[in-house]
């Protein structure tokens, strides 16, 4: 398995070797690992990466993380336009 | 937990580990104990500027001296916090706006800032994609040293320099007692036991004034919720942070090429709720096509919530506790905590260490609001 090439978050490019590598350095916590790597913080709004970021900081620390802990996902659902939002239509 | 520290920081934000590492350096045994995680609160949620052109004396000097730091700051803490000096573009937009301006440039000028008051045909060369005439701007200032940095980035890289140096923090940790006795503090309880101190430090962001009530003393700090949004990234167009005092905005575009900004949410009020409004979305997309009609065909992402933790004055209150010896303020920055931290804890360092007072100090305890006139910081945006 070469871990710099497995992706986990295609926001951001990161590999399962940047993930493993923050969380050796300290970052367990997961809100701490998402702002540290801004994870989550793309398009996707962590819909694709933080399930997998999840699993992989509870093998790594061996403790079970609450799905309520995770990250929420911030509106609006999927991106857009500031025109459509600054639209007086209905 | 250990049972004894020189101090207890409360709360994990910019302010709490920039302190922490400032008195570690000075080989003062630091406990911070932070209720969630680092970063958690107002920092983690902020616009990141960093910007030196204030109304009041107090504000411009922690902010001039907290650049100086700024600019030195990643290699000292031996990470990138991400600082950048593009710049803030402060819009101008009538006489009455114009006159306050040149009263805050030529204080700011005293100081030994480098501040400029631009015509309206200047404006674009600083940000090219402004509808200066669809604004009505009349004018602008700008200072090409003002910027911005990462504030988890700088908050995780004082946190990790200052552990380094044997500073001991605790997250997912409350307080819940602080212990005073004879007006002296003598320690601290927290879910995970009880600390002995003589000196406790209040920098728990808008939840401050619950911590001050530990000890009967009652802040004046109100929370208010504030709204910022982030678009997708594209090329980049302009490197300054744009505001206006009038209404109220902020943008900018960060280095990986998204713009963050916030907007006073209509119909504001005080309180804790922290879910996203339709209203502050639509308000912001309005005035942001307005400044630069070009980004309505980029696309927004995400918002979020964070806090402002507002004192009468929009001042921060900082320094010893009148009546209570060892209980320290670090609190009250009503939206500019961020910017001035490096300042702020390197004159609370000295007096927690030295004992020594500040002109500054003096300035923004919580003295000054006992029935004085209060000088009014008025360049606040967001």
């Amino acid at each position: 398995m070469v871990k710099k090439k497995i992706i986990v978050c295609r926001c951001e490019d990161l590999t399962l070797e940047d993930v493993e590598k923050a969380i050796d350095e300290g970052y367990i916590d997961l809100e701490e690992l998402r702002k540290k790597l801004r994870i989550g913080m793309g398009p996707c709004q962590g819909r694709v990466c933080l399930p997998i970021v999840m699993k992989i900081l509870e093998r790594k620390t061996g403790k079970k993380i609450p799905k309520e802990s995770l990250p929420k996902a911030r509106p609006p659902i999927i991106p857009v336009p500031l025109g459509t939002l600054a639209s007086e239509e209905k | 937990m250990i049972k004894k520290t020189d101090v207890v920081i409360i709360g994990g934000g910019v302010n709490g580990c920039s302190l922490a590492y400032n008195l570690a350096k000075r080989g003062i045994d630091v406990t911070l104990f932070e209720k969630k995680y680092l970063s958690s609160g107002a920092t983690g949620a902020c616009g990141a500027g960093i910007r030196q052109q204030w109304s009041t004396r107090e504000n411009a000097l922690l902010a001039i001296e907290s650049v100086k730091i700024f600019e030195k700051l990643s290699r000292e803490l031996g990470e990138d916090i991400e600082f950048r000096q593009g710049g803030y573009l402060i819009m101008v937009h009538d006489e009455e706006e114009m006159k306050q301006a040149e009263k805050n440039v030529s204080m700011q000028r005293s100081l030994g800032l480098k501040v400029d008051i631009l015509e309206p045909d200047e404006i674009n060369d600083i940000v090219p994609i402004l509808d200066v005439k669809g604004i009505n701007a009349v004018g602008a200032t700008f200072c090409p040293s003002d910027g911005h940095a990462n504030p988890f980035k700088t908050t995780f890289a004082y946190a990790n320099a200052a552990r380094k140096l044997g500073a001991k923090l605790y997250t997912h940790t409350t307080v819940n007692k602080i212990r005073v006795k004879d007006g002296t503090v003598v320690g601290v309880s927290t879910d995970k036991g009880f600390i002995k101190t003589s000196v406790v430090v209040n920098a728990a962001g808008v939840w401050s004034r619950d911590i001050a009530r530990l000890t009967g003393v009652k802040l004046p700090n109100v929370p208010f919720r504030k709204e910022i949004m982030a678009t997708e990234r594209f090329k980049l167009l302009f490197e300054a942070m744009v505001i206006s005092f009038k209404d109220g905005i902020y943008f900018s575009q960060q280095r990986e090429g998204q713009i963050v900004g916030g907007i006073p949410i209509p119909g504001e009020k005080s309180g804790y709720k922290t879910m996203p409004t339709f209203a502050f979305l639509q308000h912001m997309a309005k005035t942001l096509t307005r400044y630069a009609p070009v980004l309505k065909h980029v696309n927004m992402l995400r918002h979020w919530t964070g806090f402002y933790d507002v004192t009468p004055d929009a001042r921060p209150i900082l320094g010893e506790t009148p009546g209570i010896k060892g209980f320290i303020q670090c609190n009250g920055f009503s939206g500019h905590g961020f910017m001035i931290s490096p300042m702020v804890t390197k004159i609370l360092t000295e007096y927690i260490v030295d004992g020594r007072t500040s002109d500054i100090l003096e300035k923004l305890s919580l003295n000054r609001f006992k029935g004085k006139k209060i000088d009014r910081e008025m360049s606040v945006v967001g």
